[in-house]
């Protein structure tokens, strides 16, 4: 359980970190809060020969409010969770990421680095899918933003090239009075969860003027659950109409089962999960009017 | 094999010594630094055993590198007791028998320290969710929830406050004219006082 031996660079700025990441490519590795890719080069499951550490580098740890809440890439989970302006612009995000791992974890985790991890089991992924969020990466060439539907490719990987850091993630804050919830299942608390799923809900004139839904452990990326979205726009909500949405996403998935959970309880606990979360995000949308 | 020279301080004493880059920072406090108080379970993130405060926050120091940790503060379990005396937290463990073989106790009560800072009077929820990141194989969990909830009423009536971070940072500054000594960091060195001693 140690891991194999790497070259250690501490970079002082974004530059820097790029030029390294450059020179060495697909060997180097970033590491931010380093709370899931150390577990993977203890087990040996990666052995980057270059790691580049950007806890050096400063002005990268901001919460920007803004109609884009901007976080900086090593913003830590737990400063995020805490932060006055996530919990009244984000609250989604704010709920979520109190499931992420233990404070333990968060105390040194970040947001950019769960992003930019990519497990589709990490409830982040979800909440930059669902509020249809994006990142700013900085590569040799420049700046650039990706979108989330863009960002994640399949497990464990995003469309970040080998020589771009991720600076920035943006999470566009839900219209005032939107509800929100983030539900998830998992085994023991801090787990991943096998199936969570966070909803955003916004009403005008009594119907459903915007819905968003993401979901995580339901396949090799956050998947947003568009069928479902659009059966909603324009309804008036109702439990009937909540079980219309559950059914929609368990129409659209197709999980793969694994020791946890088989694709049939995953879809399950998906639809079931969705109900709930419309629900509470609807009782959140009437408390805020 | 490229070695690194890392300076970094731990219970308000400053430490010296020279790592691969690849050594945890668990690893170097428990080898280079002689302080084997900080336990390792899993080495990968789950058990919590290896729990300590960086810079006054409760972190799994075998997922860090030392390397990362060079001019940190920190605080282990060694850093606890006043001399003979228990801290209150430890009292509380020992009263309510809230170990058994007590492996996972050094992260359960550096765990501890920090929630009781953050939230001196927690409820019993949020003393299980605090802890729920910290694995115990022989107790229950029973006990040490009865630990941690009498640490907070100790606290209380008795008054003993749990340092702040800044609070660290300070005793480390006033620690640092009254002893200026380094360690020079050094399982050999260690050996040797040992056999010193005996």
């Amino acid at each position: 359980m140690k891991p194999a031996p790497f070259e250690y660079f501490a970079p002082r700025s974004v530059g820097e970190a790029v030029h390294l990441l450059a020179e060495h490519g697909t060997e180097a590795k970033v590491l931010a809060g380093g709370q899931s890719l150390v577990p993977l080069m203890n087990m040996r499951l990666a052995r980057p020969s270059v790691i580049v550490d950007i806890n050096r580098i400063p002005g990268l740890d901001y919460i920007t409010p803004g109609p884009m809440l901007r976080i900086g890439a090593l913003c830590r989970q737990r400063t995020a969770e805490k932060s006055a302006e996530v919990g009244a612009r984000c609250p989604l995000l704010r709920d979520a990421l109190r499931l992420v791992g233990h404070t333990q974890i968060r105390n040194r985790g970040t947001v950019g680095g769960s992003i930019a991890h990519a497990d589709p089991a990490a409830e982040l992924t979800a909440v930059l899918a669902a509020l249809g969020g994006e990142v700013m990466v900085q590569g040799p060439k420049g700046a650039r933003a990706i979108a989330a539907s863009d960002f994640f490719v399949t497990y464990l990987t995003t469309s970040l090239a080998s020589d771009e850091l991720l600076t920035e993630v943006r999470f566009p804050a839900p219209p005032p009075g939107a509800g929100w919830s983030w539900m998830e299942i998992a085994r023991r608390h801090g787990d991943f969860a096998l199936v969570g799923v966070g909803a955003v809900l916004a009403l005008r004139d009594g119907v459903i003027a915007e819905a968003r839904i993401a979901l995580t452990g339901v396949g090799p990326t956050p998947v947003r659950a568009q069928d479902a979205e659009r059966l909603l726009v324009g309804q008036a909500p109702s439990e009937g109409l909540w079980e219309e949405a559950g059914a929609a996403v368990r129409a659209s998935l197709e999980p793969d089962g694994d020791i946890h959970a088989s694709p049939e309880y995953r879809t399950h606990v998906a639809a079931v999960l969705t109900c709930r979360a419309l629900r509470e995000a609807l009782t959140r949308v009437r408390e805020a009017s | 094999m490229a070695l690194r020279e890392i300076t970094l301080r731990i219970n308000d004493r400053e430490y010296r010594g020279r790592a691969e880059t690849r050594k945890t920072l668990a690893d170097f406090i428990r080898e280079d630094c002689a302080l084997t108080g900080t336990h390792l379970g899993c080495e990968h993130g789950v058990c919590g055993a290896c729990t300590i405060l960086m810079n006054g926050e409760a972190v799994r120091s075998c997922l860090l590198f030392a390397v990362q940790a060079e001019g940190a503060d920190l605080r282990t379990v060694e850093g606890l007791a006043d001399g003979e005396h228990l801290h209150p937290i430890q009292q509380a463990f020992w009263e309510s028998h809230a170990l058994q073989c007590g492996f996972c106790t050094p992260g359960f009560l550096m765990t501890t320290l920090a929630f009781l800072r953050e939230n001196p009077h927690p409820t019993d929820r949020e003393i299980r969710e605090a802890l729920a990141g910290n694995l115990c194989r022989c107790t229950g969990y029973q006990n040490i929830v009865t630990a941690v909830a009498a640490a907070a009423e100790a606290n209380l009536s008795q008054g003993w406050k749990v340092p702040e971070a800044k609070e660290v940072r300070r005793e480390i500054r006033a620690g640092d004219s009254r002893d200026r000594r380094t360690q020079r960091a050094g399982i050999a060195k260690t050996k040797k006082r040992r056999t010193q001693r005996r």
